[in-house]
């Protein structure tokens, strides 16, 4: 940290060419998507699929599910890809931002069904704490970075709500705060991290 | 609860750009997070099922609804907020109850002009999205579109301020309960 100053514009230089380089990967990943729905070409579709479904595995393992139910959701995930294409929109989103929706709402789908079984079949619940294990795995860089730079009180409820997917209210309970107070410290969080993530994420 | 949300977004800008961004962070994520391999044959397995699946086809809101109703409520209604069977809870006060199950309670809330309903606290988290109309409490005044966002630490006593009656939809994830004599008089009487 303390010698590199003399080297901080190649540093800059090289940040460029690689903030570059990932744009131009992003930018062609939408425009296989995009030809995906014209095409129909299921080579376009296996490169997509090779790319995108160990990506989306990892983050629905994150998302709290058992390796083998991440398995099946990806291979959902990927079949709606496929049978979606055509309602892409290259000019609104990244084939990553539109890929990461659908796996999200497959996700959220998902749980909400889990969850009506479990109302119904109270004995057979899982212990919920073992959801989360998976979740408290290594998360991308730069939302480290993004969320070190964030006050430990709001990191915290931040932390709560979107990696362990904790309600307001459950996190007031264990915080012993006032819900008004998680809320508030959420939107100070958010509007940080909006700030910190900026307008470089896509276009 | 989501329909309330999905119901706003329709209505609000500002909040389906916050979606987007976080949408965005996610996929910027998705790139970045470290790939977990799949099981050998899977994408063999999806090739083999990419013939049989249907496209999806774009769906066609057909809905008895004019604008004020935002689609995916009017997915559930049916029909416009007046056409609606309200039944009377007194006091100037109608509702309709979405009955979607679950924990807490969707419902659709008709306030007469100038009717001001009992001091309350609420137990849980409630969200009012406000359709028709606008109300007042102690935090502002809230007009078509806004959600006012409430919980256990928040006494208020709403007041419809204009003279159009005033139509929300209300989710709660657990019962309110009213303060003062009158607000615990009325209470078994409009099971609110």
């Amino acid at each position: 940290m303390s010698q590199d100053k003399p080297k901080g514009a190649d540093v800059n230089a090289a940040a460029v060419l690689l903030e570059d380089k990932k744009k131009q990967i992003r930018d062609e990943w939408s425009a296989v998507l995009s030809s995906l729905a014209e095409s129909r070409d299921k080579i376009a579709f296996s490169r997509l699929y090779e790319y995108f479904a160990p990506r989306v595995k990892a983050y629905i393992i994150r998302f709290g599910m058992s390796p083998a139910s991440a398995e099946e959701l990806t291979q959902e995930s990927m079949l709606a890809v496929w049978r979606k294409a055509h309602l892409y929109n290259r000019s609104k989103a990244s084939a990553s931002t539109w890929i990461f929706t659908l796996a999200r709402n497959q996700c959220i789908d998902r749980l909400r069904r889990e969850k009506a079984v479990e109302y119904e079949l109270p004995e057979e619940e899982a212990d919920p704490d073992q959801r989360h294990y998976g979740e408290h795995a290594v998360v991308a860089k730069r939302m480290e970075d993004a969320i070190a730079q964030l006050p430990e009180a709001q990191a915290q409820v931040l932390y709560l709500s979107y990696y362990e997917g904790k309600s307001h209210s459950e996190i007031a309970e264990q915080l012993g705060i006032p819900l008004g107070s998680v809320k508030s410290r959420l939107r100070l969080a958010f509007s940080k991290l909006k700030a910190h993530w900026g307008e470089d994420s896509e276009n | 609860m989501a329909l309330l949300v999905e119901s706003h977004l329709e209505m609000c800008k500002q909040c389906t750009e916050h979606v987007h961004t976080s949408n965005r962070i996610g996929g910027d994520l998705l790139t970045k997070i470290a790939p977990v391999a799949m099981q050998r044959g899977s994408l063999d397995q999806v090739l083999g099922m990419l013939d049989s699946v249907d496209m999806e086809v774009p769906v066609e809101n057909e809905v008895a609804a004019s604008g004020e109703v935002p689609q995916s409520l009017a997915a559930i209604i049916g029909c416009d907020l007046d056409k609606l069977d309200w039944k009377s809870m007194g006091l100037g006060v109608q509702q309709f109850d979405l009955k979607l199950g679950g924990s807490g309670a969707t419902r659709l809330l008709r306030i007469q002009p100038g009717v001001s309903v009992p001091h309350h606290t609420h137990s849980g988290n409630e969200l009012t999205l406000i359709l028709r109309g606008s109300y007042s409490d102690e935090i502002g005044r809230f007009q078509v579109g806004d959600v006012a966002d409430l919980d256990d630490q928040l006494e208020h006593q709403p007041i419809v301020d204009t003279r159009e009656e005033c139509i929300c939809l209300i989710a709660t994830d657990a019962p309110l309960k009213f303060s003062g004599l009158m607000g615990k008089l009325v209470q078994p009487f409009i099971g609110l």
